[in-house]
């Protein structure tokens, strides 16, 4: 187990959807929920667990939290201050290539959640329109 | 087929010929003198760059020691802190710290002065400061229950390709346009590149020196380190999970601190004039003693060592197909030495994947992060003049003692002082930024508020001792 960085509970929040942040996270121990909050309830869109990337978003859109995400059973995440991070990026720019490549994984992973989400809603009409 | 950039970078090296460009080409071949975190942090980030590009690179790394071996013979002796930045950076960068491999997570500091102690916890909230042993361990570990922070790293890079060649650089030459190495076993190489990372406690500078007569070491001083095996729970009881920092009124003393790790706290002493009496007297303060076991015998040591530590970085950083990382280019002041090398190994890889290995490409993109670091120093140099000057008065002294317990005892406004302060020890942070903090309105004024309350009192009771005095003369 790693001794840095903070403990979560179970279901503690490590991060509140529409909250603005200062901070992303680097899970280092166990998993998280990215959760989707509406009026419907939540939807859980993905789960991350160990050296995964959390609230990056945040950091370079500069806009509220899109989602929250929460601990999934005893969670240890290491915050990333916006201020250190950006101050190596610029004198390092290297530095944001793993965070491009994790940008790139969940475009990637979204895409082909869309194409999914299309062929069964294609489907269903054409079983509509059969019927 | 090839992308254009591809095209650009990838004509193959020729093996043994005369190389003609100074630019990595595929197939090309680099040495590192030096497996510690600075040569580690660029053989990895060279081939993970390297990939990028499409390049193939062969590295082997020269490194004659052990990480293995407790004691001397795995040691780069340090006191083997990790700043809160670098831990921030390693995360981010994809290189993890496990459990093994770090003893203890810091998550505040006690700074000790006139027989009392003050508590920082961390900003966050959170432990981002990690100490860890640079080699398996002091001279009389039993059982190795942590993992060497260097040799983690150096497993990482093996993981990446990079070759270990266990062994020692004896002779470095200038052949047909590239670096030939000869180590003492005999074995020979002939690189496009040698990025020379042996810190500053080894003897390849002079190997350096006789290729290159322009280059000048890093100017150092020494440090004292010593080892002392307390166990997990006393260190728990009487340490627990802080680093504890000493400010007192001893010359040649710059800064003294008791780490604590899983079974180990490792004492640190640096300054200018680190000694035998320095050292005696610091282990006899009261300060001291009073964090450390009633029964604890600073003569019961495990492992002891003096390495010497940077204070001005070499010149020039910066050869054709020679660059200078870590330590032995140039390091921070007293602090993060480790994080400087992870910020000078990633702009010297940088440099020489991306624009080539000339001393014209690494001046124009590796110096400024040196320049940058060195000018930093400058700063740091002036802080810790004034610290000097805080140490040695009593008044100034209580004064900080009482911002800080303010701070810390209240929920209020930002805490300027603590956060200087914390950042100050931890390393954490540039010294010019924190020298801009001191100069914010509202750190002087919790400066000022703290002399209004300590200093008249402290004047009147002088005056009444000395009035006291004077009077009992007369009589």
């Amino acid at each position: 187990m790693s001794t840095l960085g903070r403990d979560y509970e179970d279901g503690e929040y490590i991060i509140r959807q529409g909250e603005l942040g200062d901070k992303m996270y680097v899970i280092q121990d166990g998993e998280v929920e990215v959760v989707l909050e509406n009026e419907q309830g939540d939807l859980v869109a993905a789960t991350l667990g160990k050296e995964e990337i959390i609230g990056e978003m945040a950091l370079f859109d500069q806009e509220v939290r899109s989602a929250s995400v929460r601990a999934k059973g005893k969670v240890r995440a290491l915050a990333v201050d916006r201020k250190n991070l950006f101050a190596r990026i610029s004198e390092n720019p290297t530095l944001a290539f793993r965070l491009i490549r994790t940008l790139c994984t969940r475009v990637r992973s979204l895409d082909q959640e869309l194409a999914s989400v299309k062929t069964q809603l294609g489907s269903r009409t054409e079983r509509k329109a059969g019927d | 087929m090839k992308s254009t950039s591809q095209q650009l970078w990838s004509a193959p090296a020729t093996q043994g010929s005369k190389r003609s460009t100074m630019t990595l080409q595929d197939g090309a071949r680099v040495a590192v003198l030096g497996g510690g975190p600075a040569g580690s942090f660029f053989s990895s980030a060279l081939l993970e760059y390297a990939n990028l590009r499409g390049l193939r690179l062969s590295v082997d790394v020269y490194e004659p020691r052990e990480f293995t071996c407790a004691g001397p013979k795995g040691c780069n002796m340090c006191g083997g802190i990790i700043s809160e930045s670098l831990v921030q950076n390693l995360a981010v960068d994809g290189i993890p710290l496990p459990g093994k491999v770090v003893q203890r997570g810091i998550d505040s500091y006690l700074m000790h002065m006139d027989r009392q102690a003050v508590r920082i916890a961390t900003p966050q909230d959170e432990k981002r400061i990690a100490t860890v042993h640079r080699g398996a361990g002091p001279r009389d570990l039993e059982h190795a229950v942590w993992t060497s922070f260097d040799g983690h790293l150096q497993e990482l890079s093996k993981q990446r390709g990079v070759t270990i060649v266990q062994d020692r650089v004896v002779a470095l030459s200038r052949e047909d346009g590239c670096i030939k190495v000869q180590s003492k076993s005999g074995h020979e190489g002939s690189y496009d590149l040698l990025a020379v990372a042996s810190g500053v406690n080894s003897t390849a500078h002079r190997l350096i020196e006789e290729l290159e007569p322009s280059y000048h070491p890093p100017r150092s001083v020494k440090t004292s380190i010593r080892e002392y095996r307390l166990g997990t729970e006393t260190i728990d009881r009487h340490l627990g999970s802080s680093m504890h920092v000493f400010l007192l009124d001893i010359p040649g003393l710059d800064f003294a601190a008791m780490i604590p790790k899983g079974e180990y706290v490792t004492m640190c002493l640096l300054g200018h004039k680190i000694d035998k009496g320095l050292l005696d007297e610091f282990l006899s303060s009261p300060e001291l003693r009073s964090c450390m076991p009633e029964d604890w015998d600073p003569e019961d040591f495990s492992c002891q060592c003096s390495p010497s530590m940077p204070i001005i970085g070499a010149s020039p950083v910066c050869m054709d197909r020679i660059v200078f990382i870590g330590d032995c280019g140039v390091s921070r002041l007293y602090k993060d030495g480790i994080g400087a090398a992870f910020r000078t190994a990633k702009a010297a890889a940088r440099t020489a994947v991306f624009h080539g290995v000339s001393q014209q490409q690494f001046t124009r993109h590796y110096e400024p992060v040196c320049r940058s670091i060195a000018r930093d120093n400058l700063v740091g140099k002036f802080i810790f003049w004034v610290t000097h000057l805080i140490q040695r008065s009593y008044l100034t002294r209580a004064v900080i003692l009482h911002a800080v317990n303010e701070e810390q005892s209240k929920d209020g406004p930002p805490p300027r002082m603590s956060s200087v302060l914390w950042d100050m020890f931890t390393g954490s942070a540039d010294y010019l930024e924190i020298f801009r903090r001191t100069l914010h309105p509202a750190f002087l004024a919790r400066l000022a508020h703290s002399a209004a309350i300590v200093i008249p009192p402290t004047m009147l009771n002088r005056t009444r001792n000395n009035s006291r005095k004077s009077m009992n003369s007369q009589r």
